[in-house]
């Protein structure tokens, strides 16, 4: 029980972070989950990430994944209502309100404001992504090349993600 | 909030009238189902203002907006706030439901399968590499998010202020989005005769 309310705790608030997108909240969610209450390990949180990646829908919902090696069902369940609900109700009652706050001089503002700071939260949170998943030549390779190939062609992203992975079982089958 | 108060302007097709809820659940559970490798927006744009025609592309924008603004997975919500503008609030909640289940449930499914065989060095290799690729794909969308809304030297500077605070210095990410946020706001804070322009997302249509 201790632990469900733990989880309930950090992924609500882990999902307050993520301001132009989950990957802003990574940097916390790594400290919360690996360093603070030692649910996963580094590796394995990535390698979560990962199959975030190739399932569909938002990356984020391996957060579930998480809940669920912790505490099973019900842990995944706890997790996934924590970490939609709260910034949820909040979308849902200022999309209300969005016709009144048109006319607000500071609404520019904060959109204009929390522009680059979302970028800089991003930017943060592929820092300490990189930090664990490039460890030699190759996945630096792999992410340059992924990167290339993303801006220069308007390929669909899960390819070059799919086969960054076959190369890695390539190399380690060679 | 009355659905629909913006009539398309010029030649895009008419909308259609608002989907019943088990359509609407319907059309956001295909797209959180079939919104592979990320980029789900531009799924939804494409599922909603292309094929459904519930949204015309001002209000997907207007909407794009709100949800970048506010935290939350912009997915979620667009879908809360499309699913609102549709259907009212059993629509907002219907919608999110329906972009998150195929994904959570996977991934949830996903976290016994692991536990299960997730010391195989093969799946490990497999999952490190992707882990890698991620890393490219990261820097595509910081790029494609900064070059909406990065505009004078100072946006940029706050940008790495923020990455070095969090990343460097281990600032929480908290802290970092109230501080800088607040400093930014404040930089870019209403001013008498020059109105600041919100920054327009455009998006690319999916292929």
């Amino acid at each position: 029980m201790k632990q469900l309310l733990d989880l309930a705790m950090v992924f609500g608030y882990i999902s307050l972070l993520t301001v132009g997108g989950g990957m802003a909240a990574f940097p916390e969610l790594k400290d919360l989950t690996v360093d603070v209450h030692h649910w996963v390990t580094f590796p394995e949180l990535m390698h979560y990430y990962s199959l975030g990646q190739l399932a569909p829908g938002p990356n984020m919902m391996m957060v579930a994944s998480i809940g669920a090696q912790v505490a099973g069902l019900p842990g995944a369940a706890v997790v996934l209502v924590a970490f939609i609900l709260p910034t949820g109700l909040l979308t849902f009652g200022i999309g209300r309100l969005w016709n009144r706050l048109h006319d607000w001089p500071w609404r520019p503002s904060i959109q204009r404001g929390l522009g680059p700071v979302s970028v800089g939260l991003v930017l943060a949170g592929g820092i300490v992504l990189a930090r664990g998943a490039l460890t030699n030549t190759l996945t630096v390779a792999l992410a340059v090349g992924v990167f290339a190939l993303l801006m220069l062609t308007k390929i669909n992203p899960a390819i070059p993600i799919v086969v960054s992975g076959l190369v890695g079982i390539g190399l380690y089958l060679i | 909030m009355k659905p629909h108060a913006a009539a398309p302007k010029g030649p895009a097709l008419p909308l259609a009238p608002p989907p019943s809820l088990w359509r609407l659940f319907l059309g956001f559970f295909i797209m959180g189902s079939t919104s592979l490798g990320g980029g789900v927006i531009a799924y939804l744009r494409t599922g909603l203002v292309s094929n459904y025609r519930w949204l015309d592309d001002e209000t997907f924008v207007e909407l794009m907006a709100i949800s970048q603004s506010l935290p939350g997975l912009n997915a979620t919500n667009m879908s809360i706030l499309s699913g609102d503008r549709l259907r009212g609030w059993p629509g907002a909640f219907l919608a999110a439901l329906g972009m998150c289940l195929p994904g959570a449930a996977l991934m949830t499914a996903a976290a016994f399968a692991v536990g299960v065989g997730g010391d195989d060095p093969l799946s490990k290799a497999f999952l490190h590499a992707i882990a890698a690729g991620a890393v490219g794909l990261i820097a595509v969308v910081m790029v494609q998010l900064g070059s909406k809304v990065l505009v004078e030297i100072a946006d940029y500077a706050f940008v790495v202020l923020t990455a070095v605070l969090v990343a460097f210095l281990h600032v929480p990410v908290l802290y970092a989005l109230v501080g800088v946020g607040a400093l930014a706001i404040w930089w870019h804070r209403p001013r008498k005769g020059a109105a600041p322009k919100p920054v327009d997302p455009h998006f690319k249509d999916h292929p």
